[in-house]
Order: structure tokens, then sequence, then C-alpha cells
């Protein structure tokens, strides 16, 4: 479902504008192996979209990846649980962490079509990426003369 | 109307893994000791099955067979779980996202001399207060997250990278460690209890003998049990000891091989909650990691090569110029200290890549297409 959505969206942009450029948002690993994102604005959306609308969603993704791998009283009763039934109780419910990412999808969804597509972004679900980065495509008009490079990046201080 | 066979991510995966069950089951390449293990945990369990448990029922309790099927039941399951779940494999970078690194690289690195070595390709990340080294994966075209490491065996990088066990057929990792850990536990309880019962199988028989003046043949399997659980014993119980020492510090046994976080000179282990239990519990109680692979997901047509233009772009700008550019493309082919096991990918990797690609169409497992798989894939899987 995810994956028609993003054709769709890919097609309807590619028919006013052409892929230019892909921007990567690396992880964040300060706070150990827990999935997060960097929350520095990169150079090439400088002029696409507004830095506090980036954020605001690099931190709701960031929120939400907590939220699936907090180790607290769910998550010992979903493993005691799931222990004793030999994990066979996974064949019928879903775990934590894969409703946290139905609700990941679904607001990647809503982001795309509410703030980055009309912006020329696409942003692509972390999962289809090996949760390693967010990858935002940014398209250009097709009227519109030579695309930016975006190579000239300067190696950020985080690292 | 003509029905299309229709392709599966699977199928289309690098790595030497071997799938099975339409992409449900993934393991590794070597499946042989695999095999053994099965084989000498369900032929023991057999016997004693067969032989010792008739006579302990009726002599002793009912309660002891039953116990020990609960047992071996369980010992399967985490066996088969751990040999078949994805231990956490970290998908290779899409020439888009291995071009992006490329340049950050290069920009971090400036202007390399002709006949000078590059630097070698580390990143510096601040956890919890202390440094840790990333590496670069020439193969997988990614820096890799803290404790992951690339398996030579199953050529991935896999998340959390414990070992790759020989006995289960697949790596051990994030996702399948805890499986790991509760199947060395419960077999060398399994064992115990076997080796247990059969000594007090031989004693009972033997003391009832004296008393009824019966020869007594113990029968052989009862001895072949008692040899197998002795050998079983000693390693297995070793194993589960080493890896509850491993747990309570939260350390992998990669990072205990390598001696990542002892030594003097060396940074503590950042990951530790420096409480025996809080490390427990992050370890055998988190929830459960999803697999980013999506083995199952249907292959479409028009996104397996999303942009042609620069897919071929790529392909034919790095066959054509392999030795011009001395800092984009050369780099990967000086290997440097920090790569020794991994793919050297020389000049001559063209030739290599030929030469492999037919010795992995000859094993039938369904991982063979990568020679026919576009070429997008194909340059990034080495």
């Amino acid at each position: 479902k995810e994956t028609e959505f993003m054709i769709r969206s890919e097609c309807s942009l590619r028919h006013s504008a052409s892929l230019a450029n892909k921007v990567f948002i690396q992880r964040d690993y300060t706070d150990g192996t827990v999935c997060k994102f960097q929350t520095k604005f990169p150079s090439e959306l400088e002029s696409r979209i507004e830095r506090t609308l980036f954020e605001d969603t690099v931190k709701t993704l960031n929120n939400y990846y907590a939220e699936a791998e907090k180790i607290g009283g769910q998550s010992y009763l979903e493993g005691c649980l799931a222990c004793l039934t030999i994990y066979l109780i996974f064949l019928c419910i879903e775990t934590r962490y894969e409703k946290v990412l139905k609700k990941i999808s679904r607001y990647i969804q809503e982001q795309n079509e509410k703030v980055y597509a009309p912006r020329g972004l696409l942003i692509t679900d972390p999962i289809e990426r090996g949760m390693r980065v967010i990858e935002i495509s940014v398209y250009e008009d097709r009227g519109s003369s030579g695309s930016s490079s975006g190579s000239s990046t300067t190696s950020s201080s985080g690292r | 109307m003509i029905t299309r066979k229709v392709t599966r991510k699977w199928e289309k995966l690098p790595g030497k893994n071997t799938f099975c069950c339409d992409g449900r089951v993934m393991m590794g390449r070597q499946k042989g000791v695999f095999y053994l293990t099965l084989f000498l945990i369900v032929g023991t369990c057999s016997l004693f099955f067969a032989f010792e448990c008739p006579y302990l029922a009726v002599h002793l309790s009912p309660a002891i067979p039953v116990f020990a099927v609960l047992l071996f039941v369980f010992v399967m399951a985490m066996l088969l779980r751990t040999s078949f779940s994805d231990p956490g494999v970290l998908p290779r970078a899409l020439p888009e996202e291995a071009n992006f690194i490329e340049m950050e690289i290069e920009a971090a690195n400036g202007n390399v001399m002709a006949g000078q070595r590059p630097p070698p390709r580390i990143k510096n990340v601040q956890i919890n207060n202390q440094i840790v080294k990333l590496k670069y994966c020439y193969t997988c075209k990614i820096f890799r997250p803290p404790r992951a490491s690339h398996c030579s065996i199953c050529d991935n990088c896999v998340d959390r990278f414990d070992h790759h066990c020989p006995w289960v057929g697949n790596c051990v990792g994030k996702r399948n460690y805890r499986y790991f850990y509760l199947f060395t536990l419960s077999l060398s309880l399994l064992t115990i209890y076997i080796f247990a019962f059969n000594i007090v199988h031989v004693v009972l028989r033997e003391y009832r003998n004296i008393f009824e003046h019966v020869v007594s043949l113990t029968p052989h399997c009862t001895v072949l049990e008692v040899l197998v659980c002795f050998f079983t014993l000693w390693s297995v119980v070793g194993l589960t000891g080493f890896h509850t020492y491993l747990i309570s510090l939260n350390q992998t046994t990669n990072e205990d091989i390598k001696g990542s976080w002892s030594g003097k000179n060396r940074v503590q282990n950042p990951y530790s909650h420096k409480s025996i239990i809080k490390n427990c519990c992050e370890v055998l109680c988190s929830p459960t990691y999803p697999s980013v692979l999506d083995r199952r997901g249907v292959m479409l047509e028009d996104l397996s090569s999303p942009t042609p233009s620069d897919a071929s772009a790529a392909s034919t700008h790095q066959s054509s110029n392999p030795v011009s550019q001395t800092t984009k493309s050369s780099a990967p082919l000086i290997p440097n200290e920090h790569t020794p096991d991994e793919a050297k990918p020389g000049i001559g990797s063209g030739t290599q890549k030929s030469t492999s690609s037919p010795k992995e169409e000859k094993p039938p497992s369904p991982t063979s297409p990568n020679a026919v798989a576009p070429a997008v894939i194909k340059e990034s899987s080495h």
C-alpha cells in the first residue's frame, strides 16, 4: 500500500517534475543504537522547505521510534507471553514494533500529501532503506534550468 | 492471458543466504552442520522417549516423559527460530545513497595526491560520551552502524552481530540472539535432564536386577545417549555460561573476541547500563525488532530501476573509468588496514565478478538470479 502510494506520488510528480537530487538524513547515534535520525537541516533543502517543518517531521519520527523501542512493562509482557507460547503467538498478533511502524508509514504518507509533495519533495519511509536513512527525493519542475548538483555538502560536525 | 510468476524481493537480494518457502525462511549458506545438530537432538531424544521413558514412567513418574517432551519441543522451536529468521541483515545501499556517502567522504578527505593512500574510511560518533569508530563497509557501501559487522560467510552486514554459528546454520545478530540464547539454555537443561535420567535408569535396573537375579541387558542406546549427553554437556553448558556472562555485560561475542571494550586504552562499553539486571532486560526483554529486508515483497517492474538514466550512467561511468579517478573509485580499490577481510576489489574486479557469478549459479539456492539481476544491484553487491 505504501509502495503504491509512492508510485502514484512519483508518477504525479514526474508528469510535471523530474527527479533532481536525493538527500539522505543519517542516523544519530549519540544515544546508542536506538533508532533516531539527525535533525540537522540539510543545505539542499534550504530553498525548498521551512526548517521548522522539516525538524518537526524528523522529531515526530524519532518519537515514534522511541515509542516502538521502549523497554518497559509492555515489552516485558510481550516477551514473556511470546516465550511461553514458543513465539507462536506472533502468528496471530502483531508485535508492538510492527504496530508503530504502521503508524509511522501513515504519518509519512500524510506528511507527503500535506507538506512535502506541494513543495516538490518526497519522503521515503526509512524501513525501505534498512532504517539507515530518511531519503528525501527532490523534484525540479521540468521547465526550470539545470538542477543543483548537491555535491557541495560540507561535512557535518556531528560525525 | 498469460499469468506471470511474481518475483519476490528475496530472489534479488545480494548476499549468500539460502531462502526457502518463498522467502519465509532465511538461512546461511552452509547447512551441513545444522543438519547434524538436528540429527543429534532428534536422534538422542527419540532414543530417550523410546527406551527410557516407558521404564521411567512406570517405575518413577509419568511426569518425567511429559516434561521431557515439553523441553524437547521448546528446544526445537528455539533452534528453528534461530536458524530460519533474519538475524538483522542490513540491506546494501542503493546507488544514490552509496554515491551520496562517497561524495561526503571525498568532501571530508579533501584532495588525495595521486599515489598516496587515501585515509581509512572511519566516522567517529559519540555514544554516551564515548567516542566510537564506525567503519565503512566496502561490500555494502555503508558506514556500519555501531555494533554491526559484516559476516563473510553470509556476505551481509548484520546489526548487533554476535557470531556466525554453523550449528544453527545462520548468523546470530540482533533479531535472533535471544532465541539463540534460549536455545543453548534449554538444550543445556535437556541434556542435563536426559543425562541424569539415563543414570537413574541404569542404576534402577542394576539395583532391581541384584534383587531379582535377572540378567539385564542395559540397552546400548542408554550408553549412546550417555555419551552424546556427556560431550554435549561440556560444550553447550559452557556456551550458555559464556553467553550469560556476555548478556550481563551487554557485549557481543564479536566485541569480546576483538577486545573492543577491554584493555587500558580502550573505550569502556558505552552500551552497558552498568547494571546486570538492566543489561539482561535489554538483551532478552527488548521489543521484537522487525526485519528490514521485506523478503516477501513483490518486485515491481518500474521500481526495480527507479532512475534508469542515473543507474546506467553510474554503471557505465564506473566500468569505463576504473583507474582514472584517484579518489572516487580508486579509494575502494586499495584495501587499508581496517578492511582486511572484506572484498578487495581491484582493477580485476570485473574479472572476479565474472568468475564468481557462475559459482553462485551452481547451488540450487534462489540467490542464483543475482547473475541476471539488474545492473544496479550487481554493482552495489561487490
